[in-house]
């Protein structure tokens, strides 16, 4: 079975208060920030090397970025992905979850034959949760978002369970298909030292716009359909009115202060 | 694309009423449309829904285009997005409004890729400003974890799309005599439109009030982990008569069940109290919050960011603090009756 995996990488969500607005240029900071491959993404590219143990077949991880996210693919490759690619120009830069899903299906087209496209459900940064409905009606597929586990059922077809709100639905896909796991659908593993280094012996495929055949106004921010027109600060304002004195005491006064602002 | 200058709402429905996140975007819709002088319309799509149509007329929608047919009654992903692509193709709305829920929020990417417009997700605001005189709506999205805030426009394409999380915007007061046209459409479907195939819905008894319509809401945090449980802060929740919940670690770590967690990429709550009890105040989880009337916080590091975003802080140990203050909401609550 081919798998393709798309992962990517993105600011650490541990730093995200760290990320600062300009005030003059209005461009958001954030150099220093640490990067990390999305959290989801490694679950989906577990899910993946699971179905491959059991079925054989090859794992392909593809993520759009700049150059430094080769490091996501590496770790990917730790983990035990097969093949890479990486979609790196400066073309792609500021694309929506429409272009980005476009590019990617392009890419998919090209490079990988696919049974099964598996992604992590959202991104710790944008967190649209639009890409994966989006790369499988580029790909004219059927997708299946917020997945919690994939079984096997005869031939080229899946049962899978989606996660709801209050409870969960059972799906019956046919492959080829892209499906979007949420966190509960297994634990990633901790690739090994001997993992780690078999890494440089993998290879990562980098394309631009012209390995893609593409033209620049479909991809990246040009392409994109949705704009930026403000990007501003905001925050409520609150009382802020603190309490430190003994917890007794404290207590007793947070109540009265609620009581007076009919808050209870 | 030109068309018809309408604004839309994809309507959903459970056991024959529309839902609340639906009349809640009408709401915002028909806000909208006064605006730029456009009608509000509703798409709906499932299996004998007869009522709902009068519902939505009643709060603001003056048609709804019902596309009713027995291979719809569970949410199909490809038949669903097929259908309501095909009406926007035809119609050519100018604004187009999804609630961000199971259905609208895997339903709603697919319709704007198959139309080739833009969607914006879990929007926070939306208006109408000019740009170059023309009227554009502007989707307010947070941004890095809630500290800031992006205008989204989508200046070419068309319908403007954008979801909107539950309990983003208030619920409008209906008006019972108003009434909407009902257009029939057929569904045109066939195989191929269910290679995906939703097969059973199996939904579980719902135990508390979901954490959107609270009306109190206590939400822990990775300092509430020296508690040893969630004994004590389900106590203070039951005496201000709330809902308890959770900041992601607390998700994660399995103390907060994965419905119950507030913040960017969970619930947004609009609660009337919000008691924080040893969360540090990471953004992505104080943009859930935003909108709760009265913010309470403990949380024993006086310099947390927990507190710009608080009405009342409390300095301390949350195991000191917590009992006491279940106790002074106790006694308050039994004085006032």
């Amino acid at each position: 079975m081919d798998i393709v995996v798309c992962i990517k990488q993105v600011p650490d969500p541990e730093h995200f208060s760290k990320i600062v607005l300009d005030a003059k240029t209005k461009l958001v900071r954030r150099e220093g920030i640490p990067v990390v491959v999305n959290q989801v993404d490694k679950h989906a590219l577990e899910a993946a090397l699971q179905i491959r143990e059991k079925f054989s077949g090859r794992v392909t991880v593809i993520s759009m970025g700049p150059p430094q996210a080769r490091e996501a693919i590496e770790e990917a490759f730790a983990m035990g992905a097969d093949g890479g690619v990486l979609l790196s120009d400066r073309a792609f830069a500021g694309a929506d979850s429409l272009t980005t899903a476009y590019t990617l299906a392009q890419a998919i087209k090209k490079f990988s034959p696919f049974d099964l496209i598996l992604l992590g459900n959202e991104t710790a940064d944008s967190g649209t949760r639009q890409v994966a409905p989006q790369l499988a009606e580029f790909l004219d597929v059927p997708h299946v978002t917020n997945v919690r586990t994939i079984g096997f059922n005869s031939g080229d077809t899946l049962i899978v369970e989606r996660s709801m709100e209050n409870g969960h639905m059972k799906i019956e896909v046919r492959l080829p298909a892209v499906l979007a796991v949420n966190r509960t659908i297994n634990e990633p593993r901790i690739p090994s030292v001997i993992d780690i280094m078999q890494v440089a012996t993998k290879e990562i495929k980098v394309c631009g716009l012209a390995d893609l055949g593409l033209s620049s106004e479909d991809v990246g921010l040009v392409g994109s359909p949705t704009q930026m027109a403000n990007l501003f600060e905001s925050r409520r304002e609150r009382r802020r009115e603190i309490l430190d004195g003994a917890a007794v005491t404290a207590a007793r006064q947070a109540v009265e202060r609620l009581r007076e602002l009919n808050a209870l | 694309m030109t068309g018809k200058n309408e604004t839309w709402v994809y309507a959903e429905q459970k056991a024959g009423h529309a839902s609340k996140a639906t009349l809640q975007l009408l709401g915002k819709a028909v806000e909208l449309g006064k605006e730029t002088g456009s009608p509000t319309v509703c798409v709906l799509v499932g299996s004998g829904a007869q009522g709902v149509p009068r519902e939505l007329a009643a709060y603001g929608a003056s048609k709804v285009y019902v596309v009713d047919d027995p291979r719809l009654e569970l949410y199909q992903s490809e038949a669903y997005a097929s259908v309501v692509a095909g009406l926007v193709k035809e119609h050519c709305p100018e604004i187009f409004l999804f609630a961000a829920t199971d259905v609208g929020e895997d339903l709603a990417p697919r319709v704007a890729a198959k139309v080739g417009t833009g969607l914006t997700a879990h929007c926070i605001d939306l208006r109408i400003e000019k740009r170059d005189g023309v009227p554009l709506l502007h989707q307010t999205v947070p941004a890095w974890g809630g500290g800031m805030r992006i205008d989204i426009v989508c200046p070419k394409h068309r319908p403007q799309m954008a979801t909107v999380k539950p309990g983003v915007f208030d619920l409008p007061v209906p008006k019972s005599d108003s009434n909407a046209e009902v257009v029939d459409v057929p569904a045109q479907l066939n195989e191929k439109h269910f290679r995906a195939r939703t097969i059973e819905v199996k939904e579980e008894a719902q135990r508390e009030t979901p954490l959107t319509e609270a009306d109190a809401v206590v939400a822990v945090g990775w300092g509430a982990y020296s508690l040893g449980g969630i004994q004590c802060p389900q106590e203070l929740a039951e005496a201000v008569c709330g809902t308890l919940a959770g900041t992601r670690p607390m998700v994660d770590s399995g103390w907060i069940p994965p419905d119950r967690m507030v913040g960017q990429s969970g619930k947004v709550v609009s609660s009337r109290l919000f008691i924080s009890l040893g969360a540090s105040g990471a953004m992505h989880f104080t943009s859930g919050f935003e909108r709760a009337k009265f913010v309470v916080a403990v949380d024993q590091n006086p310099k947390a960011p927990i507190f710009q975003v608080a009405d009342i802080g409390i300095v301390g140990d949350l195991r000191e603090v917590l009992p006491c203050l279940t106790e002074e909401i106790k006694k308050q609550k039994s004085s006032k009756g």
